[in-house]
């Protein structure tokens, strides 16, 4: 208890001081959580227009290949990607290993699965309202997802919201791809583990703080969204 | 002057799950103004008008425009029953078809904003669509379908949910449009189709009973059933 107290009190101090370490890790957190979540929007919200308007006989089972994917364990990803990256692996050559590269890479496929499927569900609702009078105009395929895309965005931007909440507080993958490296790949989640081992409870602590922050701030970012989505106004 | 016209349907029917919902129907529908496809609710207007349309397929018989069904396509404009309005402002929705078309934006919304005056839209051009009155959602479903000029426009019962007003601006837009624009208009309201149609196809269980001028038929309806219709008899 006086351990938390103690440590609140120094995390405050390191917040309001603007304390170097922590506005490094965090500025390194964002990036590569956003570079992720670009990448991840830029295959996954198009993948959730095409399977909404696209009927091809494989489509259920990619449907549910990608939700199965959803629930694919961060540690298990991070192992695949070290074992793809690591010198002796088929990408060795890129020497990506225990960078935020790396991470970016393993953050990539923890998300996209997410991002496409709540896509997915949410144009495929405007799908049913749009359909008949799509077909009517004769909109070709690519008009069809980008018209779902254009007017579909605040659900889109839920999806990448959710896309942000998974990857920012994700921990076993980048720690296995990113290894923690002090200045280099030391992000928000790596860094509280490895401070909390170590018994200052105080960095924890103010990382912790931080990191709950920016999830909180999303989480009522998409609350608000989705709140103006139903009353229709935008 | 290149025309998609006549259609022809040749024993075509239309299914669902194994089970005819219309025809077979045999028609040509050629140059003319307004046709007025009139039967009670469930006779088959809103699956005839689909199927001519090509939003679906006949389950057997034939549907045939005097052109390839890609050009046919293009000559054609369809309002649904229930008006479907993108999650757009009405300038927006207005551009859309031309924007379908490759016209640049600032033609489409200069287009779009001559259409709109001519529907009595010009003060809703930034509103969303989706907020518009029921008369209001109708008329923008009407200039969307008109904004590219198309050589038919098929309108699924386009003053079903209106009042008096909104039924006679609808209409006074239906007739005007008809100057170039062949329509054919699914009603079951028999004084809209004598108001604003110079012909009918009269529908009762997905099967064209009659056929003919607007004034042939209700002088004069040849079959009982039309009879009994439009004496206003229930007819099942
Ligand atoms: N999607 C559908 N599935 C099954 N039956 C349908 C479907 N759509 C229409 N029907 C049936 O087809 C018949 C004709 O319907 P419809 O074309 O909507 O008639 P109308 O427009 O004249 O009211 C009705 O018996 C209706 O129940
Ligand atoms: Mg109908």
């Amino acid at each position: 208890m006086n351990d938390l107290l103690a440590g609140l009190g120094e995390a405050l101090r390191l917040i309001l001081t603007l304390d170097a370490e922590l506005i490094e890790i965090t500025l390194r957190s964002l990036r590569v959580t956003l570079s992720a979540l670009a990448v991840a929007c830029a295959i996954g919200l198009p993948l959730g227009g095409a399977l909404a308007v696209w009927r091809f006989r494989q489509r259920r089972f990619v449907i549910a290949t990608m939700n199965a994917l959803i629930a694919l364990p961060p540690v298990v990803v991070g192992l695949v990607v070290y074992l793809l990256l690591s010198r002796s692996g088929p990408l060795g050559v890129l020497g990506l290993l225990f960078t935020p590269a790396a991470m970016i890479v393993a953050q990539v496929v923890i998300i996209t699965p997410l991002v496409a499927s709540i896509a997915h569900q949410a144009l495929r609702d405007l799908w049913a309202v749009y359909h008949d009078l799509l077909i009517s105009m004769n909109a070709t395929r690519w008009q069809r997802i980008a018209t779902l895309l254009i007017d579909g965005r605040r659900a889109l931007l839920t999806a990448a919201l959710a896309g942000f909440g998974r990857a920012i507080g994700e921990v076993g993958a980048i720690m296995i791809v990113g290894g923690n490296i002090d200045g280099a790949t030391r992000v928000l989640t790596t860094a509280i583990a490895l401070e909390t081992g170590r018994g200052d409870f105080a960095l924890a602590i103010g990382l912790g703080v931080v990191l709950i922050g920016l999830s909180l701030t999303v989480s009522w970012a998409s609350h608000w969204i989705m709140r103006t989505e139903r009353r229709g106004t935008w | 002057m290149v025309t998609a016209l006549p259609l022809r349907l040749s024993g075509a029917t239309l299914a669902r799950r194994g089970k005819r919902l219309v025809g077979p129907v045999d028609l040509e529908i050629g140059a003319g103004s307004i046709t007025a496809v009139i039967g009670p609710n469930g006779s088959g207007k809103t699956s005839l008008l689909r199927m001519m349309h090509g939003l679906q397929r006949p389950a057997s018989g034939r549907v045939e425009w005097s052109l390839p069904d890609t050009q046919a396509r293009t000559r054609q404009a369809y309002v649904f029953q229930q008006p479907i309005a993108l999650r757009r402002t009405v300038l927006a929705n207005l551009a859309y078809p031309l924007r379908l078309r490759g016209l640049p934006r600032a033609e489409a919304h200069a287009r779009a904003e001559a259409q709109a005056a001519r529907f009595d839209l010009s003060d809703k051009l930034a509103q969303s669509a989706p907020s518009l009155s029921g008369g209001e959602m109708q008329r923008l479903a009407l200039a969307r379908a008109l904004v590219t000029a198309p050589e038919i426009l098929f309108a699924d019962e386009p003053c079903a949910a209106l009042d008096g007003r909104a039924m006679r601006e609808i209409e006074t837009r239906l007739i005007g449009a008809s100057a170039r624009t062949r329509l054919i208009i699914a009603t079951h309201d028999m004084g809209q189709a004598r108001r604003i149609a110079s012909d009918v196809i009269f529908l009762l269980h997905g099967r064209v009973h009659e056929t003919g001028p607007v004034e042939t038929f209700f002088a004069s309806p040849q079959t009982p059933e039309a009879r009994a219709f439009l004496k206003g008899d229930i007819v099942e």
